[in-house]
């Protein structure tokens, strides 16, 4: 963007129709979205920052934080080792079923997220198929931390899976070659010579399923238990507080988690940022 | 070579040239670990959904579907799917063709803040409206006075419907309009034809798989929202309860087979989003620069 066309506010173009899109465009974007978002920060600020903070590191809310934050971890890493695996089986190996496989793996986002909640509630339940073979050895799952884990594996599924099979897609196949030529055995080349390159998108698939599941409730609250200090997540705990009416504390936590995903976010585009230079993608 | 006719096709296909694939045993545990990690974590709660649905026979099945506060969720979610897929399409359609047919400064900040909401928490998207319109919100005492309720009624439900899926139809629209320039509306403009006109018979023909894929992911997540809604709707059985909320209440009354009946509803509505996307995906897969990424 050269500032030499002065005031102009775009290139010139035969294209009508430019200042009622971008008219139209703002003016929704800020009602919808950016207004109501700064309601947000605006009320979390009347706190002050001192006042922030203490909500923020409140036991309960910290508590609340730190389980949403690690389960979340937690399910994104079981996400990254299991959706470069599945990513890779859908784009190496021909076996039929496949593409109904690769469809499926998009159920996360297209059913809704109470459904899948009282679904994997009713499998990992004491008495459920999956959790009365459990119940023997002494294990719960639904109810519990674990309960929670699953919830979360389970709609961050799709992220890892979708954001390396475009770039396995497209790899090079001249690489693997070239690296079994010069003598390494099949388990280097995929170690060393091909993982690194999917890493970036490993890592951006990873990030976008915590974001995701840091703010993640319908799937969660129903198989949680809820238990304050033990199974309550971040969003259950802004509910609570708004139905005791602090709108100011049910603010902060907001922004608290907000800042925690614009973080992961921002690491994203570090990722993304960085993978261009290395590989000029 | 001799048994090649006995073997069978999936097989002789993984024959490949073995530098640049791994060993057949590694194969096929990698493909055992896949199909078992799915089959585990998204074809069993699908298949829970309609095996409690079904449970206590068919006939408690289509009672749960047809009872009146069932039926007042089902008619709340269809009209604020009606309200806000619709809306969003404009906006999409506006975003895409100012960013996509036009050259102006902040024009990657308007991208990046039209994703926003995807990175925002359903509950936080409900909050957000509370804490404008809620009754001690910063405009709740005006709204009072005027005798306008939103939160805890359909206008809430709607707004927060439409913040969690702003994005859907614009992402789809903006990548494949970029990809397409502006040689097509030029050349109608140059003919004599007016900038709807164009619009109409140029563009929209151009984008019009692409923009049935959004439509069909934001309409999903339009009726199956939870999170967002369930903040601003204030849970009144047969006027503020879509299908999702009455889900839940009903599951939290223990009354499980008409929960998951209602839910199955949605399980379907999820299968044929798949289909539809899919077969969009296959079909025109060269007219829908969808990043696949939600």
């Amino acid at each position: 963007m050269a500032g030499a066309r002065g005031l102009a506010l775009k290139r010139p173009s035969a294209i009508p129709g430019f200042g009622l899109a971008l008219g139209f465009t703002l003016t929704y974007l800020s009602l919808i979205v950016l207004i109501p978002l700064a309601a947000l920060v605006l009320k979390s600020a009347t706190l002050g920052f001192e006042g922030f903070w203490e909500v923020v590191t409140g036991p309960r809310t910290l508590a609340a934080l730190e389980l949403s934050f690690f389960t979340s971890l937690f399910a994104a890493t079981v996400n990254a080792v299991f959706g470069v695996i599945i990513a890779w089986v859908l784009v190496r190996y021909r076996f039929p079923g496949r593409r109904l496989l690769d469809a499926f793996v998009d159920l996360p986002f297209a059913l809704p997220t109470a459904v899948a909640g009282i679904a994997l509630t009713a499998i990992y339940a004491p008495n459920g198929w999956i959790g009365s073979l459990f119940e023997p050895f002494g294990i719960k799952i639904a109810y519990t931390r674990l309960g929670i884990a699953i919830a979360l594996i389970f709609i961050g599924l799709p992220f890892v899976v979708r954001t390396v099979q475009p770039v396995l897609e497209e790899f090079d196949r001249e690489l693997e070659e070239a690296s079994a030529t010069l003598g390494a055995n099949r388990r280097q080349t995929v170690f060393r010579v091909m993982l690194p390159t999917l890493m970036p998108a490993i890592l951006t698939g990873f990030a976008l399923a915590l974001a995701r599941a840091v703010g993640e409730y319908g799937s969660v609250i129903f198989i949680a238990g809820n238990m304050p200090f033990y199974s309550e997540i971040a969003p259950l705990l802004i509910i609570i507080r708004l139905e005791e009416f602090g709108y100011a504390q049910a603010a902060a936590i907001g922004a608290a988690m907000l800042i925690i995903s614009f973080g992961i976010l921002f690491f994203v585009h570090l990722v993304q940022a960085y993978s261009r230079r290395r590989f000029g993608q | 070579m001799t048994d090649v006719a006995f073997t069978p096709k999936f097989v002789l296909s993984m024959r490949g040239p073995s530098v640049t694939t791994e060993k057949p045993a590694v194969r096929i545990a990698l493909i055992l670990v896949s199909v078992a990690f799915l089959v585990l974590f998204l074809l069993l709660p699908l298949a829970a959904v309609f095996y409690e649905a079904l449970r206590k026979g068919v006939g408690t099945y289509f009672t749960a579907l047809v009872e009146p506060d069932a039926l007042a969720a089902i008619k709340l979610t269809l009209l604020v799917a009606a309200i806000a897929v619709p809306a969003n399409v404009v906006f999409g359609l506006a975003a895409s063709w100012a960013i996509a047919k036009f050259e102006f400064p902040g024009k990657s900040i308007l991208n990046t803040l039209i994703d926003l909401p995807f990175s925002v928490s359903p509950v936080i998207s409900g909050l957000i409206y509370v804490l404008l319109f809620g009754a001690q919100g910063y405009l709740g005492s005006f709204l009072k006075s005027e005798g306008i309720q939103i939160i805890f009624a359909v206008p809430g439900i709607v707004l927060a419907t439409i913040f969690v899926t702003f994005p859907f139809v614009a992402r789809e629209l903006v990548p494949l309009m970029q990809e397409q320039g502006t040689q097509d509306e030029e050349a109608a403009l140059s003919l004599g034809a007016s900038g709807w006109k164009t619009f109409f018979k140029v563009t929209l023909p151009n984008i019009r798989w692409a923009l049935l894929y959004g439509v069909v992911l934001c309409n999903a997540r339009a009726m199956g929202e939870f999170g967002a809604v369930s903040v601003v709707s204030g849970h009144i059985r047969g006027k503020t309860n879509t299908m999702p909320l009455h889900v839940e209440i009903l599951y939290n009354e223990y009354n499980f087979a008409a929960a998951f009946a209602v839910a199955s509803l949605l399980a379907l509505l999820a299968l044929v989003t798949l289909v539809i996307k899919v077969g969009l995906e296959w079909r025109y897969a060269d007219q829908i620069a969808a990043s696949r990424r939600h």
